[in-house]
């Protein structure tokens, strides 16, 4: 067997495998820049607690559904989450409790929540699909929602890339002198939480997230520029669905999980080789 | 304690060079525009008074430090100019001015100086009341940032990112900022902590510059002595009152002992 067919084959002979590779790599381009900011912001947890907290409305989505539809899966998905991050802002904001604490004690409840109504109504096959997702098994219409998710995402974060950069960088200046910095932040929220509806399909609610965290730290250890950063990052996630699909492929192993370990693996690598990694010793914790 | 003053206003104005000392010091309530006046003013955080019945006014062009001992409510006392904080009674009234009137600088500290930005893209975030938050930044503008970088000594560093800059790099990047906001109120928080002694008086020689322009100057200060050799009127915080007024009638031995405590003779020997 050649090179050239161990690459080519798998798409060229399934339909589902051509889906699936054009779904994580819409996946990686969209999750990949948002998970970078995510984790300049220092919100990596927030961002985890998220992709819990859109369970609950996606299982509610399945029940109205009667089934895995991911038009009242994504949309119930999008209300859950948003309204996690609102009210786990607004208890931050009211008591003493950071915002991560909240954001966790709402996320475990979501997921217990979730859990728990999948599992009423539902398979255990059905709970594993919503937990895990069902990469090979993506369809036109699910493409079509990520591919419209990862544009608008793309989109608006270039819109609002000045203000949330400057927000990010110095929220008092920019709040001080009349900026809304706290619109922006929203925006934001509201862009974790689309992308993380539309990897919840393919990688379900709990490995959607991966695909955010993992490529942007990688692309994080090679570069210390915002602008290539986010490039990288998307481009670190598009290539991990290629490898992991064709290791899932090739060793039969489960495809979602594989594309995960392949950012995993890939993190690794640049952790050992890059210049920002374990070489620098700790100068890393300063820069980063 | 009156007595005193005009002794010490000719001090002050030696130091700073400029001859607008007696008109800043005129004593007569202001109501015109662009001077901020607070009214009977007091703040509560977290259930707890912080200051209380505190009238006075900012007039347009006046030089004022804000001072006491940590935990006093100085940055409340800003964060209350700037309408951050709610008041808990009284009011604070601005003159007409709007927020873009104002230039702010944060602590060092709250900012996230991992973040990767460019010292050039940081300058023109001070820009972007021109700009607009989605404009682009255009060759004045562009040229105004060099400038601005040029003005504090930041030549030859715009391309590089803030984390690599030192602290003293770094606070003269941030009033290289300020410089692009062309504010006609400039708010500064604690502006010279841990800075060296060359920095700070770079970036004290670019303040009293603002302030002959006319520039409204509001600025949390610990040193003393920094404050009695450039700012004619001080906010003196303690006790959960302000004491407004004149420098050299504030910063007296007798005053600064209760705000601050140590002994009288501290403060008596104290350069001034």
């Amino acid at each position: 067997m050649s090179i050239l067919s161990v690459l080519w084959d798998p798409f060229a002979s399934f339909g589902f495998m051509r889906r699936a590779l054009v779904a994580s790599m819409t996946l990686g381009m969209g999750a990949g820049p948002v998970g970078v900011m995510l984790q300049l912001r220092r919100m990596s947890l927030i961002g985890d607690a998220m992709s819990h907290a859109i369970l609950p409305g996606a299982a509610v989505g399945f029940l109205l559904a009667g089934g895995l539809s991911l038009t009242a899966m994504g949309l119930g998905g999008i209300v859950a989450g948003l309204g996690v991050a609102l009210l786990a802002g607004l208890v931050s904001r009211r008591t003493q409790l950071a915002e991560d604490a909240s954001f966790a004690s709402f996320y475990l409840t979501s997921l217990a929540l979730g859990v728990l109504i999948v599992s009423a109504r539902g398979s255990n096959i059905d709970l594993l699909h919503v937990l895990f997702g069902t990469i090979l098994g993506i369809d036109a219409s699910a493409l079509c929602l990520m591919g419209g998710i990862t544009t608008l995402s793309i989109a608006l974060l270039s819109i609002i890339w000045r203000p949330l950069v400057m927000e990010c960088v110095d929220p008092g200046f920019m709040r001080m002198t009349g900026g809304r910095g706290g619109i922006y932040h929203m925006v934001f929220l509201f862009l974790v939480v689309i992308n993380l509806v539309a990897g919840f399909e393919a990688l379900g609610t709990l490995m959607s997230v991966g695909m955010m965290m993992v490529p942007a730290a990688t692309a994080r250890l090679w570069t210390r520029r915002l602008l290539p950063m986010m490039v990288l990052s998307a481009a670190t996630g598009m290539a991990a669905g290629l490898i992991g699909l064709l290791v899932s492929y090739h060793y039969g192993l489960a495809a979602g999980p594989s594309i995960i370990l392949t950012c995993s693996v890939l993190y690794i690598l640049s952790l050992v080789v890059s210049p920002a990694g374990l070489r620098a010793g700790r100068h890393v914790h300063e820069t980063s | 304690m009156v007595a005193a003053a005009g002794l010490h206003d000719s001090a002050v104005r030696h130091i700073m060079g400029t001859d607008r000392m007696g008109r800043l010091h005129t004593m007569i309530p202001d109501t015109t525009a662009g001077t901020i006046r607070l009214e009977d003013a007091g703040a509560i955080m977290g259930g707890q008074t912080v200051w209380r019945h505190v009238t006075g006014s900012f007039r347009p062009g006046s030089m004022t430090a804000i001072a006491g001992a940590n935990g006093t409510g100085k940055s409340t006392l800003l964060r209350a100019i700037l309408g951050e904080v709610p008041l808990a009674h009284g009011t604070v009234t601005r003159g007409g001015l709007g927020p873009r009137d104002f230039g702010y600088l944060p602590q060092a500290r709250i900012i996230d100086r991992g973040f990767p930005i460019s010292v050039t893209d940081m300058v023109l975030g001070g820009a972007w009341q021109q700009t607009g938050l989605f404009g682009r930044a255009d060759r004045t503008v562009r040229l105004r940032a060099a400038n601005a970088l040029h003005r504090v000594n930041l030549d030859g560093q715009a391309q590089r990112m803030i984390a690599a800059l030192s602290a003293g790099q770094f606070q003269r990047l941030l009033f290289a900022r300020l410089l692009m906001t062309d504010a006609r109120v400039i708010v500064l928080d604690e502006p010279f902590t841990a800075l060296d002694a060359p920095t700070t008086q770079d970036l004290l020689e670019l303040v009293c510059e603002w302030h002959t322009q006319g520039r409204t100057i509001i600025a949390v200060l610990h040193d003393i002595h920094q404050i009695r050799t450039c700012f004619p009127d001080v906010v003196l915080l303690h006790d959960g009152q302000a004491t407004w007024g004149r420098t050299p009638d504030i910063l007296t031995p007798v005053i600064l002992q209760r705000a601050y405590g140590g002994t009288r003779d501290r403060w008596a020997d104290m350069p001034s």
